[in-house]
């Protein structure tokens, strides 16, 4: 186990160097952050004092350098427009954004994965071409659209659940209905596949002409097999949840991440974007790494 | 040719490989719906100025927020109704496919050009150049891309180009991951290993010998990568970092409907439905092509 980790590790780093460089240079490339700082009106001298003032009159090699021995610190600088801490800007705002990517992942997994199972257990039948249908459907609907649609029938209308926000669990049940259903269909197809792999392997017709009955042969072994893909999806979903949600937080007004990302880029918040970008891709290093340990403790073979 | 079916050769064994792609092409239900469907809405973004009723940009003050033929007070005249702006809401749909399909192709034909280069170039050499790939792809699947996207549309501004350019950089890795494994397993079958001691050039052997036999997994991606930038670009103007008023976007319009959808919801339900019948239709096209292409790979 350990063994796996070590092997990964030199490239899960190497990765989220560069996205910390790449970080970096996109937003300090993409504007003159010195004339944010200073104001439009600002003459060349006050513009020099902010720069000294901010380190920024160094070249970007030691700029970056700068920025990256405070961020392993814990410091992501402040925010242009509030003067708040980055850090606690982020960490006030993260508690949305986890709740609707987790929640999101576990109906996605516990719908999806049952679906494929039965897809790939009649395959080329009714069954199967009707969870077919509906898993096109999840992965063609624009969410927002099929956010707002929902918001229109089940808050507006029905007056079932809460307009916008993210004070109770009720104002999450559409957001995570949606969010769900966008990434539901790839848990279908992996798992349909995953199983229909196995049962077409030599092992389980090796198990079938022993007399093991069918059931256990799914439940045990072709089930078993298709777990691994199922993991790795669901790390690199969750990752993905994490910096994808502002649209749907932006249709639900939900306080999370990815409004605080869209507002400060709209508001070109140099530090705050920085932070989050580098922050979610840190994650997802991260979690794709802990599910190659899972995936290794699963299965035996990947040990090697 | 190594993507021939014995079994298909065996019953008609006069007919060339793309022969028998056309017959299979013609009895599958599912890519002849898919084509028809992808090809009307095509048609509709060429045509869009004969089939208008009116100039998508034409505002009429006076009026303003006209209801749809189905409700009370609408006409045939706007059988949509208008916007806030008093624009004829199916003009407007109707130029609207032009923003979608050429931003969604291109978008996938210039990330369709990269990914597939990375993918060749690291499944033929392997070694440190395939190392090299790999992190490359593995350093673009950490970043958040939307948010990348958004940040940069916010700098380098909308236009046509930059926004295809920027939508390209999130959708190159599937070329590149499905490109790389196929050139994998082809890399040291006969036809490769023969053009070689035939004394072919590198550059002939990736373009001339394996990137035929790649083209129609390229193809299959391509569309389907076609119909998540169609689903990003909207995302995108919907956001407001996209396409920019007043040029007629499904997902500008349906944020642009947004206040008004309490009592008139058709002006945000008719542009996602327009957006859902092209997706769909391409993604059935793009798993029917798959099931013709390569039969065997079918379940």
């Amino acid at each position: 186990m350990i063994r796996v980790i070590l092997r990964r590790i030199p490239m899960a780093l190497l990765v989220a160097l560069t996205v910390s460089i790449l970080g970096f240079a996109l937003l300090r490339l993409s504007g003159d952050l010195v004339r944010e700082l200073a104001g439009d009106t600002a003459g060349p001298e006050q513009l020099a004092q902010v720069a000294r003032a901010y380190g920024l009159d160094k070249p970007l090699p030691i700029q970056y350098l700068n920025w990256l021995w405070d961020l392993l610190r814990g410091d992501f600088g402040t925010s242009l427009f509030t003067g708040e801490a980055v850090s606690s800007l982020i960490a006030t705002r993260a508690g949305p954004t986890i709740i609707l990517a987790l929640a999101s992942l576990v109906v996605a997994v516990v719908i999806g994965v049952p679906l494929g199972v039965l897809a790939a257990a009649n395959p080329n039948t009714l069954t199967d071409r009707v969870i077919a249908v509906v898993a096109v459907f999840g992965q063609a609907v624009p969410n927002f659209w099929f956010g707002l649609v929902m918001l229109v029938i089940f808050a507006v209308k029905l007056k079932w659940l809460p307009v916008a926000g993210d004070d109770t669990a009720a104002h999450f049940v559409l957001p995570v209905i949606t969010l769900a259903l966008s990434i539901m269909p790839q848990f279908v197809r992996v798992t349909r596949s995953g199983v229909l792999d196995a049962m077409g392997a030599d092992y389980i017709r090796t198990a079938r002409s022993k007399g093991i009955p069918a059931r256990r042969l799914f439940m045990r072994h072709a089930l078993r097999n298709a777990i691994l893909p199922v993991v790795s999806l669901s790390a690199v979903t969750l990752g993905f949840l994490l910096g994808g949600s502002v649209i749907v937080e932006s249709v639900f007004s939900i306080n999370g991440l990815g409004l605080l990302a869209y507002s400060s880029i709209l508001s070109n918040d140099f530090p705050v974007v920085q932070a989050i970008v580098v922050i979610v891709s840190i994650v997802y290093v991260f979690l794709t790494l802990l599910s190659d340990v899972v995936n290794a403790w699963i299965d035996p073979r990947l040990r090697g | 040719m190594t993507m021939t079916n014995p079994s298909d050769r065996a019953g008609n064994p006069t007919l060339s490989p793309r022969q028998l792609m056309v017959m299979r092409a013609v009895g599958h239900k599912g890519f002849i719906i898919g084509a028809v469907v992808t090809a009307l809405y095509v048609l509709m973004a060429v045509a869009a100025p004969l089939i208008a009723p009116f100039d998508p940009l034409d505002q009429n003050l006076l009026a303003k927020l006209a209801p749809p033929v189905w409700q009370d007070g609408g006409s045939w005249q706007h059988p949509l109704g208008t916007d806030s702006l008093g624009r004829d809401y199916l003009s407007r749909l109707i130029f609207g496919a032009r923003i979608s399909i050429m931003i969604g192709f291109f978008a996938a034909l210039v990330s369709a050009i990269v990914g597939t280069s990375i993918g060749l170039l690291g499944g033929y050499f392997g070694g440190r150049v395939d190392a090299l790939v790999m992190y490359i792809v593995n350093v673009k699947l950490a970043m958040p891309g939307l948010l990348v996207a958004l940040a940069l549309v916010s700098a380098f501004g909308s236009s046509f180009v930059t926004l295809v350019i920027i939508l390209s950089l999130l959708f190159w890795d599937r070329y590149a991951i499905v490109v790389r494994t196929l050139t994998q397993q082809f890399r040291n079958q006969d036809f490769v290993l023969a053009a070689r001691a035939a004394g072919a050039s590198t550059t002939r052997i990736l373009f001339r010998e394996l990137l035929p036999n790649l083209m129609n997994a390229v193809i299959v991606v391509l569309t389907l990568e076609m119909a998540l930038a169609i689903v990003i670009e909207a995302a995108l103007s919907f956001l407001g970092l996209g396409v920019r008023p007043p040029n007629p976007s499904w997902g500008l319009m349906i944020s642009e409907g947004r206040q008004y959808m309490f009592f008139r919801p058709h002006l945000v339900i008719a542009p996602g439905i327009a957006i859902l019948g092209l997706v769909i239709a391409i993604n059935v096209l793009g798993d029917g092509f798959r099931d013709i292409a390569a039969p065997e790979d079918r379940r």
